[in-house]
């Protein structure tokens, strides 16, 4: 006999037609899966009840991967098969272990191929494979807990997260067997499961601090739509280094020399973690330290002492989180909730202080390991269609504006930052040349007005365009973004119907910092960039110009006295002295001190070429 | 006529019903559908409908349209564990027989 939840009135399924969903945490270190049922969401816990799963796989040369806790046994006895943290390297090319690999224990295999490898006993294994063994796992837990098929997931993903890295998560999911309803950013996640998304509008702050990273997150809850105003966070910074601060404090009281050995540092931090969590509900923690010629050190660790070792750490993420705020330009004041999200914001110090900047008590009700998962399988539950249909759909915006390329090295941007998606929009455009047949689009991402400062994210050529007059040929492209982020352009001839596309899936990712610098310098350098693109439009312009001239005076220059050639001739030239400077207005100024000059020469090659298409014909056949 | 919760499964409805935030009872019955003739419906309910037959059992009130009742009366409704898996079970006596996965049966 089957096993069965209560639904909501009227929503009752069909037998096997049990329209089961999961929410997903792939986390850095840890992972979870969590569903609704009866109503309540909840994570899944495994056979032994754990409902943490830590994000290792341990390759064996035969067999299934071993994967969590078991995997995580053979860390240290077998490193190089035993892949940890694999979520800094989804959608990372080869180029880019080059700065995050250097504390990367792993081997990589040498290939022409832009994704890195890594060899293990089980061959040669990318990010995106060993992430699907990590899925695969809590997606047979799912299973076997809901007693069927799961219908599809929402996952998880960093609000900093690009392209290249959603969609590395997206192909993981599918190696696994699992349908992606939708990748969620997790400050989104962690503000759904407090029901937040039901609240209307306003500002909310997600204060992620975890085992070895720190996030702050600015959301703005406008009908229905979450949209991130600014992310910042330290990815070295997190509930360790409190074990550390405490560790070190242990070895002076202890008068533990430096260069203890590595058994006994190892040692002194599980005692510290230990102590730190014990001071989680109560004032003190005993310690008994056994000393390396066996004798035991004893003493207390005080809520005092905690709080003056760890308050250096909390202040560091108190200057991030108002950097944050800057950023969004908004005051703590203005900030509605505050969610806390991941292990460390258990510690009291860290509720106290965090809810002393933000002047409101942080939402912790919510087990902060959880919290994530938990809104995700709520989102899941209502993209799988067990909730009433009018209840509101969560919808998600594209973290960084998408444009392309156009001439002069500008930036047309076609999709604006925080437009929600799914999210389809076109645009005309024409060729710059008199017969050109084929024109590239390259796609951009980024919110600068010039290219080269702007993120590449692919590029694709549109060929057999028909040979017309330059500007007669009309070209549209058509940017379309899906509800998990991902990105597919079109370019599309409109009188013979040809096209092209490309499917961004790029190699390259950028570094959190990076995202958040292309964010903060779009503000900063927002005067340059304008003047750069009135300079890059004018200098445009003037090379059109001058190109056009010169054609003109190849054909028709026969229609010009010597004396009107030479000033002709003069004009361009100081045109293109002038283009080659800085100053937008002489240019421009310049621009049309020419086409005055021109203006006569423009008349008599209409009229020539109207004589010549009226010679020889009958009036009455025009 | 009666339908009836063991203690276990009406501590959970009530959890249910508590975390929901709204909601009069559950509602029980059964559709002609699935491979073995009928399922099991269960959902919360927000109030009676027309021609529905109200019971308590355990504090919780159970809703059942008159039409559903002359299969399920006498279930006791439990709630139980197997495996990883949990969930409500229906112990009906005029089940005769359940289709392999369970899921949907015959009187």
């Amino acid at each position: 006999m089957a096993l069965l939840q209560i639904s909501e009135p009227g929503q009752s399924t069909k037998p096997h037609e049990h329209r089961l969903a999961v929410g997903i945490d792939l986390g850095t270190t840890n992972s979870l899966v969590a569903t609704v049922r009866s109503g309540v969401a909840d994570t899944l816990p495994d056979d032994k009840d754990d409902h943490i799963l830590p994000s290792v796989v341990h390759y064996l040369a035969d067999g299934e991967p071993l994967v969590g806790s078991e995997a995580k046994k053979h860390a240290t006895t077998d490193p190089l098969n035993t892949i940890s943290s694999i979520k800094r390297l989804m959608g990372r090319g080869v180029l880019d272990l080059k700065h995050i690999g250097t504390r990367l224990p792993y081997e990589f295999a040498e290939s022409d191929s832009s994704v890195p490898r890594i060899k293990t006993a089980a061959g040669e294994k990318s990010p995106v494979e060993v992430s699907a063994d990590i899925l695969r796992v809590l997606k047979d837990r799912a299973e076997r807990t809901l007693g069927d098929e799961l219908n599809g997931a929402v996952i998880t993903v960093p609000a900093y997260f690009d392209d290249a890295q959603r969609q590395a998560t997206k192909d993981a999911a599918k190696l696994a067997g699992m349908h992606v309803m939708r990748l969620l950013n997790e400050p989104t996640a962690a503000a759904v499961a407090y029901g937040l998304d039901q609240g209307g509008e306003g500002v909310i702050a997600v204060y992620d601090l975890g085992g070895g990273t720190f996030d702050i997150s600015i959301l703005r809850l406008n009908r229905g739509v979450f949209e991130v105003m600014s992310t910042a966070g330290d990815t070295a910074l997190g509930g360790d280094d409190f074990d550390h601060a405490i560790a070190k404090w242990i070895m002076q009281q202890a008068k533990i020399s430096d260069d203890a050995g590595h058994h006994q540092l190892r040692r002194l931090l599980r005692d510290a973690c230990a102590a730190k969590e014990a001071l989680t509900s109560a004032d003190t923690a005993e310690l008994k330290i056994e000393l390396e010629n066996g004798e035991y050190w004893e003493g207390v660790l005080s809520k005092e002492i905690f709080n003056q070792l760890v308050d250096p750490l909390i202040q560091k993420t108190i200057i991030t989180s108002r950097r944050a705020l800057r950023d969004a330009k908004v005051t703590a004041d203005e900030v509605e909730a505050v969610v806390m999200v991941g292990g460390s914001t258990r510690v009291p110090r860290v509720r106290e202080k965090i809810g002393e900047f933000f002047g409101k008590q942080p939402l912790v009700n919510i087990d902060p390991d959880k919290v994530v998962a938990i809104g995700a399988a709520i989102q899941a539950d209502v993209l799988v269609g067990n909730k009433p249909d009018d209840e509101l759909l969560l919808l998600d915006v594209i973290p960084l504006s998408l444009g392309l390329e156009t001439m002069g090295n500008l930036v047309e941007k076609i999709i604006p930052r925080n437009t929600t998606i799914p999210v389809a929009r076109a645009q005309d455009f024409t060729t710059f040349k008199d017969g050109q047949t084929a024109m590239t689009i390259h796609v951009v991402q980024g919110e600068r007005e010039l290219v080269s400062d702007c993120r590449s994210l692919g590029k694709f050529t549109l060929h057999e365009i028909p040979p017309m007059v330059a500007g007669a040929a009309r070209i549209r492209v058509t940017f379309q973004v899906d509800a998990d982020g991902l990105l597919s352009v079109m370019a599309r001839e409109e009188t013979t119907g040809v096209e092209s596309g490309i499917q961004i899936k790029p190699s390259y990712g950028l570094t959190d910092s990076e995202i958040e610098n292309m964010l903060r310098d779009s503000i900063t350098y927002a005067e340059e960039d304008v003047a750069a693109r009135n300079l890059r439009e004018q200098q445009v312009e003037a090379d059109r110009v001058i190109e056009a001239i010169q054609v003109a005076m190849q054909q028709d220059g026969q229609l010009l006295s010597e004396q009107e050639r030479t000033g002709i001739d003069s004009a361009v030239e100081r045109l293109a002295n002038v283009r080659n400077g800085n100053d937008h207005n002489l240019i421009k100024q310049t621009i049309d001190e020419v086409n005055n000059l021109t203006t006569e020469f423009a008349a008599r090659r209409m009229d020539q070429s109207i004589k010549k298409a009226l010679s020889g014909q009958n009036v009455n056949e025009i | 006529m009666a339908v009836t919760l063991t203690e276990t499964a009406a501590k959970r409805v009530k959890d249910f019903l508590a975390n929901r935030g709204k909601g009069e009872g559950l509602r029980l019955g059964v559709k002609t559908t699935g491979c073995s003739g009928m399922a099991y419906v269960l959902e919360f309910s927000d109030g009676a409908d027309e021609g529905d037959e109200v019971f308590e059992s355990q504090g919780v009130k159970i809703y059942i349209d008159a039409k559903s009742l002359v299969y399920i009366d006498g279930t006791e409704l439990d709630y139980t564990k197997e495996g990883l898996n949990e969930g409500f079970k229906f112990n009906n006596p005029n089940e005769k027989d359940t289709c392999g996965c369970g899921e949907s049966f015959t009187v």
